[in-house]
């Protein structure tokens, strides 16, 4: 037990501070492990509110009024801001979804795993910033431009 | 890898007949069909995010007459149907391999993927019955 650990940090700490880090053998703690732990949780989250989604969806066979009910809450500003994240999580998972494609299937999909890391990220900044200003244009105005 | 290494570990390693490992390649087309889903679903479901919270006047105008509308067209019909079966299959077999991942007792990992499969075939049963039952001239209440 403490043999195993301590040769495990001892490698890992020399390592760490030596080429290995550099040349990218590890994986721990690397961007490459983030972006697979943040694609993980979206992935998840999108799941969960498919769920939710598809069973509002199905008060358009109950009623009318049933489902405008409903949809109203899609249009509260609290609930507005959550599907600005929304949007934002199920963007991170389909660029980095794409991401996964190229390292796996381009021949240099590997080389380029991490610039193509920040590519993805700025093109979901790029992406978001309108967005964000588009999904919550009309909420902030009425909460706050005084409404028409 | 360790079922592999275990086949291998034989008496008599280079016999010329031993029993065919009887392994499914269940997990390498899961691993393809999340891969092609996922190209799809980057059409399928960034289109209906645009749709439903951006263009003219996103979220605001989302009613049942919205609704009656796209549905009138077989197009749209189709598009949410394809969603609808790509995006649960694809997100389902995500989950069951995070299932795999963090359960740590059998028990535990049976009633989850059961819990999975269960809320699969009721939410595939409902968004598909709702689609091909949609009725634009129900009761307003
Ligand atoms: C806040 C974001 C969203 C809004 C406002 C929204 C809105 C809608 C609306 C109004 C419908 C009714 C059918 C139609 O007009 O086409 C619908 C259906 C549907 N949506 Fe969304 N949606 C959102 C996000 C999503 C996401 C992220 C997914 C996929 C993971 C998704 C999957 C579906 C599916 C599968 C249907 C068909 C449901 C059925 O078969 O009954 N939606 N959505
Ligand atoms: C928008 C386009 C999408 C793309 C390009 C995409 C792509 C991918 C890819 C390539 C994987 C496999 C990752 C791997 O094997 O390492 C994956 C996993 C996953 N996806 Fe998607 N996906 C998309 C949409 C969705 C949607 C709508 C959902 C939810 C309903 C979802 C839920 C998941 C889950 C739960 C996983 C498993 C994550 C894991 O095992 O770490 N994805 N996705």
């Amino acid at each position: 037990m403490s043999t195993t650990a301590s040769t495990a940090g001892e490698a890992g700490a020399s390592d760490r501070a030596g080429a290995s880090r550099r040349t990218g053998t590890f994986y721990r703690g690397d961007p490459g492990m983030w972006s697979w732990v943040l694609h993980r949780i979206t992935g998840v989250l999108t799941f969960f509110f498919l769920f939710v989604h598809v069973l509002d969806t199905a008060l358009v066979r109950v009623s009318p009024n049933a489902y405008d009910e409903v949809i109203e809450t899609y249009k509260n500003p609290v609930v507005n801001l959550l599907e600005v994240a929304l949007v934002g999580a199920v963007l991170y998972h389909a660029l980095n979804g794409i991401r996964v494609l190229l390292v796996d299937f381009w021949s240099r999909g590997t080389q380029f795993q991490r610039p193509m890391l920040w590519t993805i990220i700025g093109v979901w900044v790029l992406v978001m910033v309108p967005g964000t200003y588009f999904m919550l244009e009309r909420t902030v105005s009425e909460l706050f431009g005084g409404g028409n | 890898m360790t079922a592999q290494s275990e086949t291998l570990a034989l008496d008599k390693p280079r016999s010329p007949r031993r029993p065919a490992a009887r392994r499914s390649n269940f997990e390498l087309y899961s691993w393809v069909f999340m891969r092609i889903s996922g190209l799809a679903l980057v059409v399928l479901v960034l289109g209906h995010l645009f749709i439903m919270n951006i263009l003219d006047g996103g979220v605001h105008r989302l009613n049942f007459a919205f609704v009656a509308g796209r549905w009138a067209s077989p197009f749209w019909q189709f598009w949410d149907l394809a969603m609808l079966w790509l995006a649960q299959l694809h997100g389902g077999n995500g989950l069951r391999t995070i299932i795999d991942d963090y359960a740590r007792r059998d028990s535990t990992r049976f009633w989850l993927k059961m819990l999975l499969y269960v809320s699969m075939v009721l939410i595939l049963f409902v968004g598909t019955l709702v689609i091909f039952t949609f009725d634009p001239d129900i009761p307003a209440s």
